[in-house]
């Protein structure tokens, strides 16, 4: 089962502080959504929403085509998978899996059955009657998992799911979501402050600060065209230019570069590290003398610091066959593709 | 020397704890008719005296009565008061809290004592029930606080879990909160089976025909001693040993959970 998510301008005060600020957002059905941000951000004052744990204090949520913003959560059609699992500690698994389709009324030997084919879709075949505190953190996520799905929910919320997990074992949960949420085709609404991880994840990301949007959009859009200066930075390493617009031109330290398009004045020019290369393709830039370069398998991680006087550093990463050595001046160059532009006034 | 000077300390501090019981439990196998020195025992002839003695046998019985109900009583209002305190937050759920408490303070004379005026003027009669009602009040304070006390955000996240799957709020309380909650509703259940079943002043206030075992002892008490008093002593103490050492196997083994 699955449904279409409409959020309608939805504002939420704790007290005097706003949580959510005038957010509206359309997820259409099956889609796998992520909601990024850094800590208080309200993306998790969201997901309490959509799950009915939180009454807002102005706007609407309508999922499917029903309004469901007063619905208390047993009500809805969403179901979360908690950052801390929230197992049941006194039942067997299959019995975990199996309360929300023991709550709808379902029988006995019915959910058994139900419940150990979400067992086995999470790759838990064998364990039903095992308790939550014989598994790890990974096999609880899995359980929590098939719990939500058990009843077949149109939306399912996930909230930091992998949060307590180490990083490897976080990677391999995150490839075994997508396949989940593939074969159920059930709405997933996703909440992070990972960016790889959302990367990794969503058919769209839908970046947030300070209880606003800042950008929605697939993961190639957000990293490569963020919309704000924040969602640039958010999304990983960035390098910040000052730069002055005049007709067009873009006057900064690394040299004039075409600004096609931007208004005139103050702004600040973003390019990601691994837009710079020393293959003089694209636009050349000034040369820069290099401080430190670090190996990372993929690539070399190389700072740089601009031969005029005025120190600018910049991060590029470079191919990892041909690391320049510490003191060699080299000729930068960036393709005009990967400049990114925002106005001063917009920070 | 330290060694030998704690084991001491330690034998001695247990002696003076169990000496008395052991003494108690020594004399009612006394073959003679007073529980004193020299022992001339062992004979069980005092035990087969108690036990065939319906007075006694209906004491028993009524103790065990008021015991195991006045704490399923207590257990279940101390549950819910720690459930409503614990999940919702008033005005005035402080004060609420301190007034469930504080009857824990107050001296089982006095309780006693104003439940038997209390009694008296609504004109109903004294009987196992009211020594029950009795006994609830001076329990409930305590299954509250020990309830109460192992409440935290543990079941509150299992709770929301449970809702999120579309259980009703009697369903939440009876397929997750209570159960669990079940080491701390069984350790608040046997400590008032104990406390209720050892009390004396609230049942000889409020019994009159039908009496518990610690009231039937007090009027046996006043013909004189007697191994007959030594046996039922035994008896009762055999029955609290047991009711703690199910605490102790049953639910404190638990604890991992």
């Amino acid at each position: 089962m699955t449904a279409a998510v409409q959020i309608d301008s939805l504002n939420h005060w704790f007290g005097s502080f706003q949580a959510l600020k005038n957010i509206s957002l359309e997820i259409d059905s099956g889609e796998y959504v992520t909601l990024l941000g850094p800590s208080g951000c309200g993306k998790t004052t969201l997901l309490s929403v959509l799950g009915g744990f939180l009454k807002p204090t102005e706007g609407n949520v309508r999922i499917g085509a029903k309004d469901m913003t007063l619905l208390p959560p047993a009500d809805r059609p969403t179901t979360t998978v908690f950052q801390d699992y929230a197992l049941f500690p006194h039942m067997s698994l299959r019995d975990n899996v199996g309360f929300g389709l023991r709550m709808a009324g379902v029988g006995k030997l019915e959910r058994h059955r139900r419940a150990d084919e979400k067992l086995k879709m999470v790759g838990l075949v064998g364990d039903g009657s095992r308790r939550p505190h014989e598994l790890s953190g990974g096999q609880r996520q899995r359980v929590a998992l098939a719990r939500a799905l058990a009843v077949e929910p149109e939306v399912l919320l996930l909230d930091e799911p992998l949060g307590a997990l180490d990083l490897k074992l976080r990677r391999t949960m995150q490839d075994e979501l997508k396949v989940i949420q593939r074969q159920a085709g059930t709405t997933f609404v996703h909440v992070t402050h990972d960016q790889e991880e959302a990367m990794a994840l969503a058919d769209r990301i839908v970046v947030m600060n300070a209880g606003q949007i800042e950008d929605s959009g697939s993961p190639t859009q957000v990293y490569n065209q963020p919309a704000t200066l924040f969602t640039a930075n958010f999304m990983g390493e960035i390098n910040q230019i000052p730069a002055q617009i005049t007709n067009g031109q873009a006057s900064t330290e690394l040299g004039q570069l075409p600004a096609t398009g931007i208004p005139d004045g103050e702004a600040i020019l973003c390019i990601r590290p691994e837009a710079l290369c020393n293959k003089g393709k694209g636009l050349d830039l000034m040369p820069a003398k290099v401080t430190d370069a670090t190996f990372f398998g993929t690539y070399v991680r190389v700072l740089l610091i601009s031969s005029d006087a005025r120190g600018l550093t910049l991060s590029a990463h470079l191919p990892p066959d041909d690391i320049p050595p510490i003191g060699d001046c080299i000729q930068l160059s960036v393709s005009a593709s990967a400049l990114r532009f925002f106005l001063k006034d917009r920070e | 020397m330290r060694t030998i000077l704690s084991r001491l300390y330690l034998i001695l501090a247990f002696g003076f704890i169990y000496l008395p019981v052991v003494v108690l439990v020594l004399y009612s196998f006394q073959e003679s008719g007073l529980p004193v020195p020299p022992f001339d025992g062992p004979s069980l002839k005092w035990y087969d005296d108690v036990l065939g003695d319906s007075d006694v046998t209906d004491a028993l019985t009524h103790s065990l009565l008021v015991a195991v109900g006045s704490s399923v009583v207590a257990v279940i209002l101390g549950f819910l008061a720690a459930y409503g305190l614990a999940r919702y937050t008033f005005s005035g759920s402080p004060f609420i809290r301190l007034l469930l408490i504080a009857p824990l303070t107050v001296s089982y004379l006095i309780v006693g004592l104003g439940l038997l005026i209390v009694l008296t003027r609504l004109g109903l009669g004294l009987s196992l029930v009211t020594a029950g009602i009795g006994h609830v009040v001076i329990n409930l304070p305590l299954a509250f606080a020990i309830i109460f006390a192992s409440m935290n955000a543990k079941q509150e996240n299992a709770e929301r879990a449970a809702r999120d799957l579309g259980a009703t709020e009697m369903r939440v309380i009876f397929f997750v909160t209570a159960p669990m909650l079940v080491p701390a509703i069984a350790a608040a259940f046997f400590l008032s089976v104990t406390l209720s079943w050892d009390e004396f002043i609230i049942s000889f206030l409020l019994t009159r025909f039908d009496i518990t075992l610690p009231v039937e002892i007090w009027s046996m008490l006043r013909s004189g001693l007697s191994p007959r008093l030594n046996a039922i002593g035994s008896v009762v103490f055999l029955i609290s040993v047991a009711v703690v050492l199910i605490l102790e196997f049953t639910v404190l083994r638990k604890r991992h959970l």
